[in-house]
C-alpha cells in the first residue's frame, strides 16, 4: 500500500487498564481515498479512533498527520491539523439547535471566517438539516443526526473525515443515501475513513479496507481484491486469526 | 401591612445581592461540574482587594473595582490552570477537595494580615433612599445592588445563549469529547470560565463589601448563601440564580415578618429544604452536565 499516507499509524497499542484494547497496529490512509476500518463489535474500532484523535492515550506506536506526529497531543489541536471526526453514536449537542451545532464545527478561527459559505455547503449536502435548522437537535430522527454529525465534522473544513458507525441503528435506504453523499464529499478532495461493522457495503464503497479482530489488523489492502468471504470469515472469527 | 409591604420589597431587593453571590458558583458547577467551596472566601478576597486598592487610589471605589476584577481574573486563571485543571480529569470530588483547601488557605491569610476585624468599603449611596413613601421605603444602596446584579445576570445569559463563545461553553458544558472534537479547547474553555466566575464574585464582594461589611471569616456564610441561591434557582441555570435569589431574600425578611427577625436565616434554608424535596434540579435547572 501506498507509503506516502496523509495518516500513519505505527505499531500503536493502546491499555484500559491491565486489558490491551489495540495491539502493534499499523495503517496507512493515503491521501485523496475511501478507507474502510471494519470490525465487529468491541474488535477496537472505537478505541483506535479515539487512540489516533487523542481522547485516549495510546501505550507505545505513533501516529503520524502530514509528517507530523501529533500522538498525545490534545483534541482540539488534532482537529485544527486538519482531521474531524464524527462521533460514534452520533452525539450531536442535543439541547441545541442544528444551526448552533453546525456552527460550533466552524470554530476554529479559519474556518470561523468562512462560515456562511461552510453552512450553505452543508445544506446543500443534507437539505434536511436546512429545513430543520431551528430546530432543537433532540428532535431530530436518526439518520438527521448522523447527518448533522457528519455535516458538523465538515464544517470545520478537514482533510481527513472520520465517520465512526454511520449505519447504526438505521434503515438501509438513508444509509446508502449517506454513504453517496460521502462519496460526494471524497470527490471534493477529502480523504475518508469509515468505520463499520457491515463488511459488504464497507468494501463496495471504500478504495482500501482493513480488518479488525480483537484489536489487531487481520488483513488490509485494496477493497477491490479483498474477498467478501474471506473478510467475513476473519470477522467472525472462522479462521486461524480466531 | 406596611411593613409587610416593606419585608416583601426588601427581600426582593436583597435577593439581587444573593444572585450576585451565587452566580459564579453557579457557572462553575453548571460547565465544569465542579462544586468551588472556595467562591466565598474568594468573593471576600476580592472586598478586601477593593478596600484596599480605594484607599490607595484616593477612595475611588470604581478605579478599585475595575483593578480588583483584573486581579481576581488572574488569580482565577492560575488557580484553575495550575491546580484545578490537573484533578478535574480524575473526576469532580479531588477538585472539590483542592478547592476546600484553597478556602483554608484564603481565609487564614487574609486573617493574618487583616486580623479579625470588622472592615468595610465605603459606599455613596449608604443614607440616601430611592423611594421613600407611606408604604415602603427603599434605600438606594439596595436598590443599586439589585439593578446591578439584574444586569449582571441578564448580560451573562445573553453571551451563553447568543454568542460563539457561550455556546463553546455550553458544547463544553454537555459533551467534552464532542466539544473538544470541534476544535474547542475545553481547559483553555475552564480557565475562562474561572476568571468570569471571580469577575462576578467581586461584583458580590463590592456590594455586600458596601451594604454589609465583612470579616475576613465571612467567606463561609456566603458560600452557604450561594448554595442557597444556586440549589433553588437549579444548577447551572443563569437565569435560575436571580430567582433563586429573590426566593431566598424574599423567604428570610417574611420569616423575620412573621416570625421575628432570630429566624430569619433559619425561615430562609427551611424554604430552601421544602423547595429541594419538591423539585431536587431546582426550579429552572437546565444547563447540566450530562
Amino acid at each position: 500500500m501506498n507509503d506516502n499516507g496523509l495518516l500513519t499509524v505505527e505499531s500503536l497499542n493502546v491499555d484500559y487498564g491491565d486489558f490491551r484494547a489495540i495491539h502493534d497496529v499499523s495503517m496507512c490512509f493515503p491521501k485523496g481515498a475511501i478507507i474502510s476500518v471494519i470490525g465487529s463489535n468491541g474488535a477496537g474500532k472505537s478505541t483506535l479512533l479515539n487512540a489516533i484523535m487523542g481522547v485516549n492515550k495510546a501505550r507505545s506506536g505513533r501516529v503520524f498527520f502530514e509528517g507530523d506526529d501529533i500522538t498525545g497531543l490534545r483534541t482540539s489541536s488534532i482537529v485544527a491539523k486538519g482531521i474531524s471526526m464524527s462521533p460514534e453514536g452520533s452525539s450531536v449537542f442535543e439541547n441545541m439547535s442544528v444551526y448552533e451545532n453546525l456552527v460550533l464545527g466552524a470554530f476554529l478561527p479559519g474556518p470561523r471566517k468562512k462560515r456562511d459559505i461552510l453552512l450553505e455547503r452543508a445544506y446543500e449536502l443534507f437539505p434536511p438539516l436546512k429545513e430543520k435548522a431551528k430546530q432543537q437537535a433532540t428532535f431530530l430522527s436518526g439518520g438527521q443526526r448522523q447527518m448533522l454529525a457528519i455535516a458538523r465534522a465538515l464544517m470545520s473544513e478537514p482533510k481527513l473525515l472520520i465517520c465512526d458507525e454511520i449505519s447504526l441503528g438505521l434503515a438501509p435506504v438513508v444509509v446508502s443515501d449517506i454513504y453517496s453523499r460521502i462519496t460526494d464529499v471524497n470527490e471534493t478532495g477529502v480523504t475518508v475513513v469509515l468505520v463499520e461493522q457491515e463488511v459488504k457495503r464497507s468494501l463496495d464503497y471504500s478504495d482500501y479496507s482493513y480488518v479488525l479482530v480483537k484489536g489487531r489488523v487481520v488483513m488490509g489492502g485494496l477493497s477491490d481484491e479483498l474477498d467478501e468471504k474471506e473478510v467475513k470469515d476473519a470477522y467472525f472469527g472462522i479462521n486461524q486469526y480466531a | 401591612m406596611e411593613l409587610f409591604v416593606q419585608s416583601l420589597v426588601s427581600g426582593l431587593l436583597l435577593g439581587g445581592l444573593y444572585a450576585a453571590v451565587g452566580v459564579g458558583l453557579s457557572l462553575v458547577f453548571g460547565i465544569m461540574g465542579l462544586t468551588n467551596i472556595a467562591h466565598g472566601c474568594l468573593m471576600i478576597l476580592s472586598s478586601f482587594f477593593i478596600m484596599v486598592f480605594a484607599r490607595h487610589m484616593s477612595g475611588s471605589v470604581v478605579a478599585a473595582f475595575i483593578l480588583t476584577v483584573l486581579v481576581m481574573c488572574v488569580i482565577g486563571a492560575l488557580l484553575q490552570g495550575v491546580l484545578i485543571n490537573r484533578v478535574l480529569a480524575k473526576g469532580p470530588e479531588p477538585a472539590l477537595l483542592v478547592t476546600f483547601g484553597v478556602a483554608i488557605v484564603i481565609w487564614n491569610v487574609l486573617q493574618l494580615i487583616f486580623g479579625a476585624d470588622f472592615k468595610s468599603i465605603p459606599s455613596p449611596m449608604a443614607s440616601v433612599n430611592a423611594v421613600n413613601t407611606r408604604w415602603v421605603v427603599i434605600s438606594g444602596e439596595y436598590l443599586f445592588n439589585f439593578a446591578v446584579s439584574a444586569a449582571l445576570i441578564l448580560v451573562l445569559h445573553l453571551v451563553i445563549q447568543k454568542t460563539l463563545f457561550g455556546r463553546a461553553i455550553r458544547a463544553a458544558a454537555s459533551n467534552v469529547v464532542a466539544a473538544e472534537l470541534m476544535g474547542i479547547n475545553t481547559g483553555r474553555t475552564y480557565i475562562y470560565i474561572m476568571c468570569l466566575a471571580l469577575a462576578t464574585g467581586s461584583v458580590g464582594g463590592l456590594l455586600v463589601g458596601q451594604t454589609f461589611g465583612f470579616y475576613s471569616y465571612s467567606g463561609m456564610s456566603y458560600l452557604i448563601i450561594a448554595f442557597g441561591v444556586v440549589v433553588i434557582g437549579g444548577m447551572g441555570s443563569i437565569i435560575g440564580t436571580l430567582l433563586g435569589g429573590v426566593i431566598l431574600g424574599v423567604a428570610q425578611l417574611l420569616g423575620a415578618y412573621f416570625f421575628g427577625s432570630g429566624v430569619q436565616i433559619l425561615v430562609g434554608y427551611l424554604t430552601l429544604l421544602t423547595l429541594l424535596t419538591l423539585r431536587p434540579r431546582g426550579l429552572l435547572g437546565n444547563m447540566t452536565r450530562e
